[in-house]
């Protein structure tokens, strides 16, 4: 079967460990404020293109991803599980490294079929990449226009399930820099297992230049990008939240 | 004969001990350094002091409109001006080009024409007698080439197909192995030289005698360069005693060379393994201590980044700057398997830290896969840091050069001591391809310059046409560009010749005749073009033809492609075989570069709309790089087309320059290391959050 794919990038330095391909799937329910790839958004668009063929692109230049491996993006990878699931089969038979970038949104414990498709996913996936973009559930649904009950609960699927995962929280000023809602986020990691890395990216304007391109109204406009330092500080209360609740 | 000197104390003999030999010596006796960069020592208080005056001097010349102070009167030679410094009692290094730092040399031998215009295009005039004697009583390089320059060069020349010929300016790329002043002596040096002359055959043809005058002329070099050492107070006949005498041997050489040629390149070879195991010698003596020795370095380091030369603005508008190309190549394996790098490698690099970020001298770091751990993760760190690492493979070039090479201006490797190269500047590919298209016509100019070739005519291109014509008009190129080439070399040697560095060679040296590239993705993406999609030709009331129409998309260079990146390969190799047709000045050996880092401005420049959808006048990719925004695939894609270019055609050298924001090669200042040797499970290093770890075990005590 073929994805649905807006675009590849063969140099991905930050999507993950080492030197990935990484491949930007076409399409996501998820519509937050923030985003920089709006032009993903749109599902049934974009590219086609085979599990092979992404596989022979990658093979075509291994000797570059030796400590990398394949992320998939986008866009939100994990609606197209079948195609994922085919993806990664076959990158594991080739011996590379998966990692899926996802937001979590389309996980539904309550939807058997679903879980097993995931959990055959799962086999396959050596990283998890989970972006929480908000840990307060208003809150979420006002940044993102989504519930994050199913992203958490994805969340902990991961942690249950023993699947090493990175979580990634984007610092945006005024929206996602509330230290109440860090420490909250904490917390609720604290209580994880299988997490590898938090990863805290501060919030860029880089972004914006899409938006004019497809004449969509920025919604963050006006707003600065967060220094780096402000970064680390929000790290360090989602760190120091981790503490506390983490199990002896 | 072998030898002993004081200066040899310790040493492991080798062959070195009874020919001069200077990798025997190295690999006879370097240590190899696996671990990490701890040891290292910052600057001394009189390395800041001396910096600060630099930078206070960099300052006055940056007000003073780029130029400081330029010599009108005297000559340089290797023997011109009496001692210079910053400050004697503080420099532990000494010798500049002229009495004084920032006093730009006056040099002659390659042209009095642009040493003229160098001087007067920033305020300066050159002493009218000088000017009279190099007109009229002794003959200039420039003059000698356009004594003989045919019109058809003439004609390439002004309609830049052929463009940044060494004609009018010293051609550099020469690296004297200046190691042998330290480890010889000069009187050895030139015992050898003799020996040499004594040696050369004795019916006087051509060549002889020709061998012969150079000998001659290598050994008075040799001689000058005792003298000039003598009037800073050191006597260098003798091999050198301790680390502080190696380094200040080895600069007296390269000095000598930049008192004697403004090369467009004049890099300094491959030098720290080498003064390490002088370094190692002290420090098992307990004559120096790492901070001494750091503080040598460092001070040589600044000498190097203070070599000048009297330069025009086109001269820096043709390679962006005022560069000198004091390229210095450090690490790299050995034949013998061994890694060569050295705690001598981290000091060299570590200067960027003692003394900031620079861009000279260019630093260079022969990377291999082979290197040690620690090494790599210092490389990185001082590359995320100064921004001032260049890298080049050395798994690649081993291959072909062995293990005692060198980077001579950006790319061009060469073994030191036993090859040197003519210089020879590009040809326009991307012209040709015009030229191809319209008989011989300039596209600009409307002149005829290559022979009256027929021109295409039709409305819209054919590639099979195309590839024909294109194909004999590049055997027409390369036949003017070798044969100028070899008229600009030949009289190079004879009114310019590199004494000094050719002094610093073995007798029989191997000739690289090179030859350059330029518009390489343009041409690439043009043939594609009119392969895959389809070209309108706009013609011109005379029929010239001057602007293109693509209709539909094509593949481009650059995106990992075999379509058209099989196309840039052959057009490399169809080239190269042209090259390889015509006779060379002096049985250089042709090779070929496609590196225009800095000029594929002005190339693009000179150049008219091509069949690609550039437009006139428009920039060229730089080196081998796909063209401006065509690569939509990212880096790898990117190099993978640029990798399939035939290194055996172009063993001078492929460029593929790319930039990237620091955000964008990983994460925070911990992960380009940790790109290196990354974690898969991310336990060091890759993420942000180092710190995660910590906080976390903290917690479970």
């Amino acid at each position: 079967m073929e994805g649905y794919i807006h675009s590849t990038e063969s140099f991905g330095t930050v999507d993950g460990p080492g030197v990935r391909y990484v491949v930007f799937t076409q399409g996501c329910p998820m519509r937050c404020k923030y985003c920089h790839n709006p032009d993903t958004w749109e599902t049934g668009k974009g590219t086609k293109m085979s599990a092979e063929q992404i596989i022979k692109e990658y093979n075509k230049n291994r000797e570059f991803y030796t400590k990398g491996g394949i992320t998939v993006t986008g866009g939100e990878p994990l609606m197209q599980i079948d195609f994922l699931l085919e993806l990664f089969r076959l990158a594991k038979k080739n011996n590379i490294h998966t990692c899926i970038d996802t937001s979590g949104i389309t996980y539904n414990p309550d939807n058997a079929e679903y879980t097993k498709r995931l959990s055959e996913l799962m086999k396959y996936t050596d990283l998890v990449m989970l972006d929480i973009k908000h840990i307060d559930p208003e809150h979420h649904r006002e940044l993102t226009k989504q519930d994050n009950k199913g992203i958490l609960a994805f969340a902990r699927y991961l942690s249950e399930h023993n699947i090493p995962f990175w979580v990634r929280h984007v610092v945006v000023p005024g929206i996602t820099d509330n230290p109440k809602y860090l420490r909250e986020l904490g917390h609720f990691l604290g209580t994880l297992h299988g997490l590898k890395a938090l990863d805290v990216l501060p919030y860029h304007t880089m972004g914006v230049s899409k938006y004019k391109e497809l004449g969509i109204p920025y919604p963050l406009e006006g707003v600065e990008a967060l220094p780096r330092s402000e970064a680390v500080k929000a790290k360090q209360i989602i760190l120091e939240a981790m503490k506390e609740t983490k199990p002896a | 004969m072998n030898r002993t000197y004081e200066g040899w104390r310790g040493f492991e003999s080798g062959t070195w001990t009874s020919e001069i030999n200077v990798r025997s010596f190295i690999r006879h006796n370097y240590h190899p350094y696996d671990g990490d960069d701890s040891f290292l020592e910052g600057p001394t208080q009189d390395t800041l002091d001396l910096w600060a005056q630099v930078m206070d001097l960099t300052k006055k010349e940056r007000e003073a409109g780029g130029v400081l102070d330029m010599d009108t009167k005297v000559v340089t030679t290797i023997t011109s001006h009496g001692p210079g410094y910053l400050n004697k009692d503080k420099e532990k290094i000494v010798g500049f080009q002229t009495d004084k730092p920032f006093k730009r040399a006056l040099h002659v031998y390659g042209g009095i024409r642009m040493a003229e215009k160098a001087c007067s295009e920033n305020g300066y005039q050159v002493d009218p007698q000088i000017s009279e004697f190099f007109t009229v009583h002794r003959k200039t390089h420039n003059a000698g080439v356009f004594d003989v320059y045919t019109p058809e060069m003439r004609a390439c020349r002004s309609s830049h197909i052929i463009t940044g010929l060494p004609d009018a300016y010293g051609r550099g790329r020469i690296i004297g192995d200046y190691r042998r002043v330290a480890l010889y002596g000069i009187d050895r040096l030139i015992e050898d030289k003799k020996e040499q002359k004594e040696t050369t055959r004795t019916a006087m043809y051509s060549q002889v005698i020709r061998q012969r005058e150079e000998l001659a002329e290598q050994i008075r070099a040799l001689e000058q360069l005792k003298e000039m050492a003598l009037s800073y107070g050191y006597d260098i006949s003798q091999p050198a005693k301790d680390t502080k005498e190696a380094i200040q041997w080895l600069y007296f050489g390269y000095l000598g060379a930049v008192k004697e040629q403004n090369g467009a390149a004049m890099s300094l070879g491959r030098t720290s393994t080498f003064l390490d195991i002088y370094a190692e010698r002290d420090l098992a003596e307990g004559k120096y201590t790492e901070k001494e020795i750091q503080e040598f370095i460092d001070h040589f380091i600044m000498k190097l980044r203070l070599v000048k030369f009297a330069r025009t603005p086109e001269y820096n508008a043709l390679f962006s700057g005022d560069p000198q190309w004091v390229t210095e190549s450090i690490g790299g394996v050995a034949i013998d398997g061994r890694h060569m790098v050295t705690k001598m490698s981290y000091r060299y690099l570590h200067t960027l830290q003692n003394l900031g970020a620079a861009p000279e001298p260019n630093l260079t770091v022969l990377w291999s896969t082979k290197l040690p751990e620690n090494f790599k993760r210092f490389c990185a760190k001082t590359s995320i840091e100064t921004s001032s690492v260049q890298y080049e493979n050395d798994d690649l070039m081993r291959f072909t050069h062995g293990d005692d090479y060198a980077i001579a201006c950006c790319v061009s490797s060469m073994r030191v001591g036993k090859e040197m190269q003519f210089f020879g500047a590009r040809a326009n590919l991307a012209k040709c391809l015009l030229y191809a298209i319209n008989g011989g016509r300039d596209e600009i100019t409307g002149k005829q310059v290559a022979p009256e070739y027929s021109p295409i005519t039709s409305e819209y291109l054919d590639y099979d046409e195309v590839m024909h014509k294109y194909d004999q008009m590049m055997r027409w190129l390369a036949e003017v560009y070798v044969n100028t080439l070899n008229v600009i070399h030949y009289m190079h040697d004879k009114y310019c010749y590199e004494k000094l560095q050719m002094a610093l060679h073995d007798k029989n040296v191997t000739r690289w005749f090179a030859t350059g590239i330029a518009g390489l993705s343009v041409v690439a993406d043009s043939l594609s073009a009119i392969k895959y999609a389809k070209v309108k030709v706009i013609r011109d009331e005379t029929g010239l033809a001057t602007d293109y129409e693509v209709e539909g998309d094509f593949p481009k260079y650059g995106n990992d492609d075999d379509r058209v990146d099989s196309i840039a390969r052959d057009i490399v190799h169809r080239f190269m075989e042209h090259i390889r047709k015509n006779h060379t000045y002096r049985g250089g050996i042709p090779t070929t570069s496609i590196l225009t880092i800095t000029s594929n401005v002005v190339y693009g420049k000179n150049t008219g709309s091509t069949p690609d959808g550039r437009k006139k006048g428009e920039p060229f990719a730089p080196g081998a790089n796909p063209m401006h925004k065509r690569d939509t695939h990212g880096a790898v894609a990117s190099l993978a087309s640029v990798s399939k270019l035939p290194f055996i055609d172009a063993q001078d050298g492929i460029s593929n320059t790319f930039s990237i924001i620091p955000g964008a090669l990983g994460k925070d200042d911990q992960i380009f290391a940790g790109d290196i040797e990354v974690d898969i499970d991310c336990g060091n290093g890759a993420c942000s959050s180092p710190t995660l770890f910590e906080g976390l075990e903290d917690n479970a005590k």
